[in-house]
């Protein structure tokens, strides 16, 4: 179970102070403190946590948002900032003694510029929101995490999301051209704007990913890009996973960057199929999904290439999609795999690692040999062309056992992700959820250089305290307790 | 002069001068090849630490899409490496040694710490968008990473972006992770001759918000030399980069939606590269020895006012008409105009090259609001508390 910081007591015994003050800021409904109604905000997307937080406030504007911090400042009151709380590493979970600053009332598009192709948003809009607003015109924006029906664009500056699509756009940061932040101390920022690149540091590029350790974005510029003509994805299965791996390593070789490219393995294949009929070939050990754009003639040009190259490797299945529908078909069982595990396991955990694409096939035997010393099932879905990988470890919630020791595979899949020259995280952030495996990437020197530059924007350590950096060792949340 | 340069063989060697200096407070220029030396303002130092023995490609991995190096790894080195499987540098870096007057190639650690993208920044991203992962050192000696060797990581503070851009002024970069991507089969231009700099934004605008993935648009002046591409100014440019059978059908495709604007030519092959390669060297602003260079960047339509505001004789635009390259003479009252044209198009800018008395008296960079700067002092003093690493670089007294 994971730890978080005592609660201060000289908060605790001022609730009613502190309230008083949200209220004085905030319109009426604006500050939640009853029980019942702070349920829904005590959890995130890691549900396995939960804690009730002091207070929720929802401001509506930059001006609301200084106010409260201000007064969180003079008060040594913690602030956990939080979007739609989708984050799958409880990068929103709240602490006992903190409040929580929801933006889900920011969330109006201020500004959209085709001509210069950028979109001011406040923070609260959502991912798929702005490409929403803007597709009608033949717009959109890049960055498409799984969650971006809910998940809110401040949360993606956050977390620096990814997605499926990033092979080719890139993810948050690259989409990025300016925040407004407001620090700590309750000052309003302005960080980049409607140009490109930083003329002194890149502050827009440590804020991004940063987990509201530095401050908070309350408005977004985003670039956004016109669409392609079109795009069309297919399908190929294989007899072993690394007969994939050398045909995902044929296809970045062979010069083509397909918009996306994902790997599922054999029980990711059948639980997706069972779900929903997709027609996934089940006596395979891998299958590729393959997306290209462009026009109808470009498609069929670099799916004829596709299809050539993936012939080479023996492939049990090959199926290209031949229209708009036969592609959503094939995404269909992808995009539906977080549900279609949750069908046939009343929990799971979904893991997020990124590995050298080479190290696939070994890490695959590795993850399974764990899944059978465990005794737990997994499920693996992979970013192929970027390395990231996403076992789904299925479990029993009511069994805590079942539980310690999903966390614990999990632990071992990402220790193993780093060993093989990864990294711990490639899209859903430390949270609380990776805080104590930081020492297995980073040295404590390092840790130590991360933590004083989070002092340098927030020296009492009230912005989103207890996650991304182990407790331990932390002089900022040691108490005299 | 020659024992004031300090030239570590190894990382380890490194970090141990750049300790001593701190222990000793005594400033370091740190240098690549120093083609960029006039870039700036002037660092006064009392030793200059030179990657030059940190050298080599230390992992390349095409099929993984990543390169790593030693910082003092000159660039020639690492296009050729990268060549022979077909792949480019995503951001397109410019040399500009013709620009600086300056000899030799440029490293990779040189063009990281000072973040300079060419042409295809508009569709590919900017240098810091491509470090995966670093090593550095710090002001007190201190070996540390961020990200790493794969292509998706947000695991810590992304460090490699904060020393992306930040000129030596954070840390000593010793060895750099770059995410790489193939080369196009083929490349090709579309040229409209348009009648003044507010029209070309248009075409490169109505370029860039087609669905045919244009990844450079710039703007070329008017008095090109004779024959320059075949080209008389001012043209508004559009590069295509892909498969053969891509470019042909975009190009086309292309030309039909822009005719409207203008006369319109299609250069293919080596005349198109030629052409971007003199854009991202900066050429067509054809600036004199003499004159200061300025780069302004702004929204994209806001690059016309930007040049009628500055009034420097001399102007080139690149990323869509967001990037404002200008040349004019080398006085404070010109730099004062153009701080100004850049403030007004809410964007920002860097005194490019100048004769050192005007680097060193004038800001060349904008100032930052006052709770950033704040900031910045103090992820200074973290990653500096002597301020030895390249004081003076970006600001003076910082």
């Amino acid at each position: 179970m994971i730890r978080l910081p005592d609660p201060k007591p000289e908060v605790l015994a001022r609730r009613e102070a502190i309230l008083a003050g949200l209220r004085a800021i905030l319109p009426e409904d604006g500050v939640i403190s009853e029980t019942l109604r702070l349920k829904p905000y005590e959890t995130d997307g890691l549900s396995a946590y939960r804690q009730p937080p002091l207070a929720v406030v929802l401001p509506t504007s930059t001006a609301e948002v200084a106010a409260v911090l201000r007064l969180c400042q003079a008060e040594g009151v913690r602030v956990v900032p939080r979007g739609a709380g989708t984050s799958l590493s409880g990068g929103a979970l709240p602490l006992a003694d903190a409040v929580v600053i929801g933006m889900m009332r920011m969330n109006r598009i201020l500004e959209v510029d085709y001509a210069n192709r950028l979109a001011v948003v406040e923070a609260g809009v959502t991912n798929l929101g702005i490409t929403n607003h803007v597709s009608a015109d033949g717009f959109f924006y890049a960055p498409d995490p799984s969650s971006q029906l809910a998940c809110m664009i401040g949360g993606n500056v956050g977390m620096n999301s990814g997605g499926a699509h990033c092979l080719k756009y890139g993810v948050t940061a690259n989409n990025l051209l300016g925040v407004k932040l407001v620090t700590m101390a309750g000052e309003v920022v302005e960080i980049g704007g409607q140009h490109l690149d930083a003329a002194g540091y890149d502050w827009l590029g440590l804020i991004t990913g940063s987990e509201g350790q530095l401050g908070i974005v309350t408005e977004v510029t985003v670039r956004i890009l016109r669409s392609p003509e079109g795009q069309r994805a297919m399908l190929a299965a294989f007899k072993g996973t690394e007969i994939a791996g050398q045909a995902v390593d044929a296809i970045i070789g062979s010069g083509i960057i397909p918009v996306a490219l994902e790997f599922m393995d054999r029980p990711c294949i059948h639980a997706c199929e069972a779900f929903a009929h997709a027609g996934y070939p089940l006596d395979a050990e891998a299958m590729l999904i393959i997306e290209v754009e462009g026009s109808v003639a470009e498609q069929d040009m670099l799916l004829g290439k596709l299809k050539e190259i993936c012939n080479r490797f023996d492939p049990i299945s090959l199926k290209v999609a031949q229209s708009a529908e036969e592609s959503l078909a094939i995404w269909k069982g992808r995009k539906g795999a977080f549900g279609a595990v949750g069908r046939i396991s009343p929990d799971y955990l979904c893991m997020d690692g990124t590995i050298p694409t080479g190290e696939l096939p070994f890490v695959l035997k590795r993850i399974g040999e764990m899944s059978a010393s465990y005794g737990l099932q997994v499920a693996n879905v992979f970013h192929a062309g970027d390395g990231n990988l996403h076992p789904l470890i299925m479990f029993d919630a009511n069994d805590p056992e079942s539980f310690r020791k999903a966390e614990s595979f999990g632990a071992d899949i990402l220790k193993l992700c780093v060993e093989v020259g990864g990294c711990l995280t490639g899209e859903h952030g430390v949270g609380v959820e990776k805080r104590d495996l930081m020492g297995v990437q980073f040295t404590a020197a390092e840790l130590t250089q991360q933590r004083a530059i989070k002092s340098a924007f927030d020296p009492a350590w009230l912005l989103n305290p207890a996650k991304v950096f182990p407790l331990e060792d932390n002089p900022a949340l040691q108490r005299a307790a | 002069m020659s024992d004031s340069v300090l030239a570590p063989a190894d990382e380890a060697e490194l970090a141990a001068a750049v300790a001593a200096a701190a222990a000793s407070g005594t400033p370091l220029a740190i240098e690549g090849a120093g083609t960029k030396r006039g870039l700036l303002r002037p660092v006064q130092a009392a030793r200059t630490l030179s990657l030059r023995g940190l050298s080599g490609i230390t992992l390349y991995k095409p099929q993984e899409l990543i390169l790593q190096a030693r910082a003092g790894t000159p660039l020639p080195e690492i296009a050729a490496a990268l060549a022979e499987h077909g792949q480019h540098l995503i951001a397109e870096p410019p040399s500009l040694t013709a620009l600086f007057g300056s000899e030799g190639a440029p490293t990779l650690g040189g063009l990281v710490a000072t973040n300079l993208s060419g042409p295809r920044r508009i569709s590919g991203g900017a240098m810091r968008d491509h470090v995966m992962g670093i090593r550095a050192v710090n002001g007190k000696g201190e070996v540390f990473r961020s990200g790493g060797r794969v292509l998706k990581n947000v695991t810590g503070l992304d460090l490699c972006k904060l020393l992306t851009g930040a000129h030596g002024t954070l840390g000593v970069l010793t060895e750099i992770t770059l995410k790489v991507l193939p080369g196009p089969e083929a490349t090709g231009t579309v040229a409209v001759a348009v009648a003044d700099l507010a029209q070309g934004v248009q075409v490169l605008s109505a370029g860039l918000g087609s669905p045919y993935g244009v990844s450079a648009a710039a703007l070329l002046p008017q008095g090109l030399p004779a024959g320059w591409a075949g080209l008389d100014g001012p043209q508004a440019v559009l590069r295509l980069e892909d498969f053969a059978e891509s470019v042909a059908y975009r190009g086309g495709r292309l030309r039909a939606e822009l005719a409207g604007f203008g006369a319109v030519h299609w250069l293919e092959g080596e005349a198109s590269r030629a052409l971007w390669e003199a854009v991202r060297e900066a050429e067509p602003l054809s600036a004199e020895p003499e004159d200061a260079v300025w780069r302004v960047s702004v929204a994209p339509g806001e690059g016309p006012q930007v040049v009628a505001d500055a009034g420097c004789p001399k102007s080139l635009l690149d990323w869509g008409g967001g990037l404002v390259w200008l040349a004019g003479p080398a006085t404070e009252a010109q730099h004062d105009a153009v701080m100004a044209a850049a403030a007004a198009a809410g964007g920002t800018f860097t005194l490019f090259r100048a004769p050192e008395a005007l680097r060193a008296a004038v800001a060349v960079l904008p100032a930052e609001p006052p709770a950033l700067a704040a900031i910045g002092a103090r992820v200074k003093a973290v990653m500096d508390p002597a301020g030895i690493l390249n004081p003076g670089r970006m600001r003076a007294g910082l």
